[in-house]
């Protein structure tokens, strides 16, 4: 029984870095969730990893201007998030290029941008910072900064939350009724970008996406309605952020790394006995009953 | 639904462009209130463009629609534009038909829970409210949408091929409530293929080939020089059209 406290809580009771970091967990959690789920739903997840990597250069010319200060880098990589999401709309909507490879095209050219300005100016070890991200090392600013966009994310979408799910299944019909499908496609690239910031602090640019998508594609095995959904998507990335903490802990493994391993071993997992389309529903249960 | 709201659609030398390529050519003529008209032609012909503008998805490049009264749209646009294993319930697609009304946050009340699921059930899917879209047939995935058109309570009805890939029964079953939504007296416009469904369900044809080669009542429309003329614009589908009113003749 102790030994059990010592390896489950006790890592946590005893130092605050590990506190910290399961409540940044539980606020990316929260706001990865959702997004994450509709991103997959309105078959996105290539144009959300685009937007983690488009958050780098932004991040870096914070990183210029304010040292390793979590202000500077926050505003700096949403305000390049966003500007790419935007340019890359614009290019899809004015020429012949789909929206995937625009981004491809933009995001490509930002990580590069990114990657030359953090080491020409910074050691290797911010440059490894930037990329990774510490979780280990989030103060109060930054979780109080991961929680806000957290908070903001689910009171956006609960305004936003029938349109967007109309738009992603009949944008046809939206379109007929007049619901504004653009306005949300618009919010919720914001909303993205957000999130990514907010996971930029913890896991690093590379990474952030990989707490968004690998819960909600591993959520997809087990619920069937889009709130269902996120909330398994939700529970599955905390639990990933617990368990790669801990992880992390006690093989004195890099945190980030830790943690999306969870997640893909849990997408892993959910893809072999989920009950809903695995491969265990699939091929091992019989559908009908035989008497 | 008001009997005396249904809109006539005057389309007033219209043309249509896709990518400056027109579509639908100098297009002029009236669907009258309360018309059931079946709008025909080859692929290509600019049906789909015609009924896309007429919703205001697609701009007129020259000319324009008047809808008077300008009401409410219930428009089923082909299948390939519907995301059909999204994880949403049927009773709650239904539901969406109430989108006039409810917008992003109203609340859904008691009498507009009823009416979808009295669509639900006059479209032949009673018992599968609360299953997954995904998990429908095609025929019964068409039942859905009609159910969704029904709780919308449209003036104005337009159909982009409702019975492509649909089985014999469910096309009769949603043939039989196009005509019920005819004797409500509302304006319904259906892009059709089979010819001899047109005959036997729809008083009025218009018959498009880029421009509008014939309009007006069914038999006067579809007769084989009108055929044939759409074959001189539009060469390869008339031809197995006329194969088939060869061997009815």
């Amino acid at each position: 029984m102790t030994a059990t406290y010592a390896f489950l809580i006790a890592p946590f009771l005893e130092f605050s870095f590990m506190r910290r970091a399961l409540v940044g967990c539980l606020a990316l959690a929260i706001g990865s969730g959702p997004v994450g789920t509709l991103l997959i739903l309105r078959r996105m997840s290539l144009m959300g990893d685009a937007l983690s990597h488009a958050v780098l250069p932004g991040a870096a010319i914070g990183f210029l201007v304010g040292g390793l200060s979590l202000v500077s880098m926050s505003i700096g990589g949403a305000i390049a998030g966003l500007a790419v999401a935007l340019i890359s709309g614009l290019v899809t909507r004015m020429t012949a290029l789909r929206e995937d490879a625009s981004f491809a095209a933009f995001y490509l050219a930002s990580l590069a941008l990114g990657v030359l300005i953090v080491s020409t100016h910074g050691s290797s070890i911010d440059l490894l910072n930037v990329l990774f991200g510490s979780i280990l090392a989030v103060d109060d600013a930054a979780l109080l900064l991961i929680a806000g966009i957290a908070t903001v994310s689910l009171l956006v979408l609960a305004v936003i939350y029938r349109p967007l799910v109309m738009e992603c299944f009949d944008p046809g019909f939206l379109r007929s009724v007049g619901g504004h499908g653009g306005l949300t496609h618009t919010l919720f690239l914001v909303l993205v970008v957000i999130n990514l910031v907010a996971g930029f602090q913890a896991l690093g640019t590379l990474m952030a996406v990989g707490l968004m998508m690998l819960p909600a594609a591993a959520a997809r095995f087990w619920a069937r309605e889009v709130w269902t959904l996120s909330l398994t998507s939700a529970a599955i990335a905390l639990a990933s952020g617990y368990v790669g903490l801990l992880l992390s802990y006690h093989a004195n493994l890099p945190s980030g790394p830790a943690i999306i391993l969870t997640a893909a071993a849990c997408y892993c997992v959910s893809l072999l006995v989920g009950t809903r389309d695995s491969v265990r529903t699939r091929y091992f249960v019989r559908s009908h009953i035989h008497v | 639904m008001s009997r005396a709201s249904a809109p006539e659609v005057v389309l007033h030398d219209l043309t249509v462009a896709y990518d400056r390529q027109p579509a639908v050519h100098h297009l002029n003529g009236r669907f009258a209130p309360a018309s059931l008209t079946a709008l025909v032609g080859p692929n290509g012909a600019g049906k789909s463009t015609l009924l896309k503008t007429i919703v205001g998805v697609l701009r007129p490049a020259e000319g324009r629609v008047a809808r008077s009264p300008a009401g409410d749209i219930a428009y089923l646009p082909q299948r390939a534009e519907i995301e059909r294993d999204f994880p949403i319930a049927v009773l709650d697609t239904v539901l969406l038909g109430h989108w006039r009304r409810i917008g992003w946050g109203g609340g859904v009340t008691p009498a507009m829970r009823e009416t979808a699921l009295a669509a639900v059930a006059a479209v032949g899917l009673h018992g599968l409210e609360q299953r997954t879209v995904g998990s429908l047939s095609v025929g019964q995935f068409q039942r859905m949408l009609f159910a969704r058109m029904m709780v919308q309570d449209a003036p104005l009805i337009l159909l982009d091929e409702p019975f492509a890939a649909i089985d014999a029964g469910t096309t009769a079953d949603l043939l039989a409530l196009i005509a019920r939504w005819h004797g409500e007296g509302r304006t319904v416009i259906a892009v059709l293929h089979d010819l001899a469904q047109v005959r036997d369900n729809f008083p009025e044809t218009l018959l498009l080939a880029r421009e509008g080669v014939a309009w007006g009542a069914t038999e006067t429309v579809l007769t084989l020089a009108n055929l044939q003329r759409v074959r001189d614009l539009l060469d390869p589908w008339t031809a197995e059209a006329l194969a088939g009113e060869r061997r009815r003749a």
